[in-house]
């Protein structure tokens, strides 16, 4: 956009298309000339992907894994977005609660998996749980730095015009972090399907992970493996740019450019 | 000579000067004092600030930057509790901002999140829909921003902001409207505009205003009268009025003494 670089309609999808071209060729050849028995070629995924199909696993295994990743991101959204705000809201709250949610933030929610073992058993509320743990913790962080960063004027404005406090959050403060909020909204979808991918792995027997552990352990096929991955690749591709759609509407692009 | 032209005295502490056209006093601020403590240090931003201004009238009060004028806007707004002191509107003690009285910032004020007409009905929620519409509706049209009504404000320029951000105080019918150097970031051509647009809605609806500024032409172009203060701590140094009707010829002679005569008052050369 400001690199002054513009592409033609056709060569917007000309372009990345001719790139992926090239990077599955460049897989292929090596895979050829390398001779080698164990990783797949393209043409062999792709048979992979098929015979999942007729299978009946492929779209299983995909809303599996989303149902999954729905179930914990929605619910830490439901929990998050409100503490956020409540957070921001009243600094004293946030420096009480702060350093615990510093110390907890970078452990990685794949360290998790055991503490979730045990308090959810092996199966699904154990995966959901860590990606509930995995979404929640950039919701908050950012809703409660949106809530800061509301300008004073806004508030100023908002309460000059008679609204109550509660009013005042629903109307000025929450509209105003939603840009903020939505960043820390996206961060977390995706952390959120990097971790369905590995608790799948551990904790259940359908979904991606559990498609490309399951591969890998039951005969050794490869071809499987990737295809997985793939389809790994793919999902997350979806989910992201389902995000960039939310982020162009018109009441929160403000807060996604440089002057307004 | 030209000093002898200034028709405003010193303010003195207690009584603040009472215009004869509006007898009617709508506020009345009696030795405003503000002390900042910050770091360790205290520093004192109003000291016994008195202000008087009457029903309709469009004062401004004038000042170099940092003064403390936007902060006695802001203590008259309700904003900033004052260290010492009281500002009474309609003869009630002011304690909180009121939607009676709106303040206007730069145009940086409008909520981006919000259309046109979303600004303008903002704060109109406790009106039923239709008549809600109907105001947005009046004040599109007043402030000139017709075709306009579904577009963001990152979509508009500067000047249509703030008119946006002027038609969001007046579709509440506030009595008082405070506009806190509400044209300082627009370029000189559309702040000439703008100003002949405040006058021609303050023809039309009669608001008392207070506007904030640090330009003298401004003030002597707009106001009843202007309120001089000094730099900080800030006092009111000089009351004027300004005797000449609407629309003000910017090249006649009074208008280049009352002018001058600010000039003098605050101590700037004539020449760059």
């Amino acid at each position: 956009m400001s690199n002054g670089l513009v592409l033609r309609l056709w060569e917007e999808w000309f372009w990345p298309v001719l790139a992926a071209g090239i990077f599955i060729s460049f897989w292929y050849f090596s895979v050829k000339w390398s001779g080698s028995k164990v990783f797949p070629s393209p043409l062999d995924v792709g048979a992979g992907i098929s015979e999942l199909a007729t299978k009946g696993l492929l779209w299983r295994y995909v809303l599996d894994s989303l149902r999954r990743v729905g179930e914990g991101y929605v619910s830490a959204i439901a929990l998050a977005i409100p503490s956020g705000l409540l957070l921001g809201w009243y600094p004293v709250a946030a420096a009480v609660v702060n350093p615990t949610i510093q110390i907890l933030r970078p452990i990685s929610p794949i360290a998790w998996i055991p503490v979730s073992i045990v308090l959810f058993g092996v199966g699904d509320m154990a995966a959901v749980f860590l990606i509930f743990l995995a979404s929640f913790f950039p919701v908050a962080v950012a809703t409660m730095n949106g809530v800061r960063n509301v300008p004073s004027m806004y508030r100023r404005a908002g309460r000059n015009f008679g609204l109550s406090p509660s009013k005042l959050i629903a109307r000025v403060v929450f509209p105003a972090a939603l840009p903020q909020i939505i960043v820390g909204l996206r961060i977390a979808l995706g952390v959120a399907w990097l971790v369905v991918v590995a608790a799948e792995m551990i904790a259940v027997d359908s979904g991606l992970g559990y498609l490309v552990i399951d591969s890998r352990n039951s005969g050794k096929r490869y071809d499987l493996v990737v295809a997985a991955m793939i389809l790994i690749g793919l999902a997350g591709l979806g989910l992201d740019s389902a995000f960039r759609r939310i982020e162009k509407m018109k009441s929160v692009r403000w807060g996604f450019r440089n002057e307004f | 000579m030209r000093q002898v032209e200034i028709a405003g005295t010193p303010i003195s502490r207690n009584d603040g000067v009472v215009k004869k056209k509006t007898p009617k006093a709508k506020l009345q601020a009696h030795g405003i004092r503000m002390i900042f403590r910050r770091d360790g240090n205290t520093i004192s931003v109003l000291d016994d600030v008195g202000l008087e201004v009457g029903e309709g009238e469009f004062v401004c009060l004038l000042g170099p930057s940092g003064c403390g004028k936007s902060t006695m806007l802001n203590v008259i707004a309700g904003f900033l509790t004052p260290t010492a002191g009281q500002v009474l509107i309609d003869g009630e003690a002011v304690r909180g901002p009121d939607p009676r009285r709106i303040f206007v910032f730069q145009e940086r004020g409008v909520f981006p999140w919000l259309t046109v007409e979303g600004n303008i009905g903002f704060g109109l929620f406790k009106l039923p829909k239709v008549e809600r519409d109907e105001r947005i509706a009046y004040y599109i049209n007043l402030v000139g921003l017709p075709g306009f009504e579904k577009a963001y404000p990152h979509e508009l320029s500067g000047g249509m902001k703030q008119r946006l951000e002027v038609a969001r105080a007046l579709a509440v019918n506030p009595d008082m409207l405070f506009l806190d150097e509400p044209f300082g970031a627009l370029d000189s051509i559309t702040r000439l505009i703008m100003r002949g647009e405040l006058l021609r809605i303050w023809e039309a609806e009669r608001k008392t205003i207070i506007f904030v500024t640090h330009d003298i032409e401004e003030a002597v172009q707009l106001a009843d009268r202007v309120v001089v203060m000094s730099a900080r701590p800030a006092k009111i140094q000089r009351t004027v009025e300004i005797d000449i009707p609407h629309p003000r010829d910017i090249s006649s002679k009074r208008y280049l003494e009352l002018r001058d005569g600010i000039f003098e008052q605050i101590g700037l050369a004539h020449k760059v």
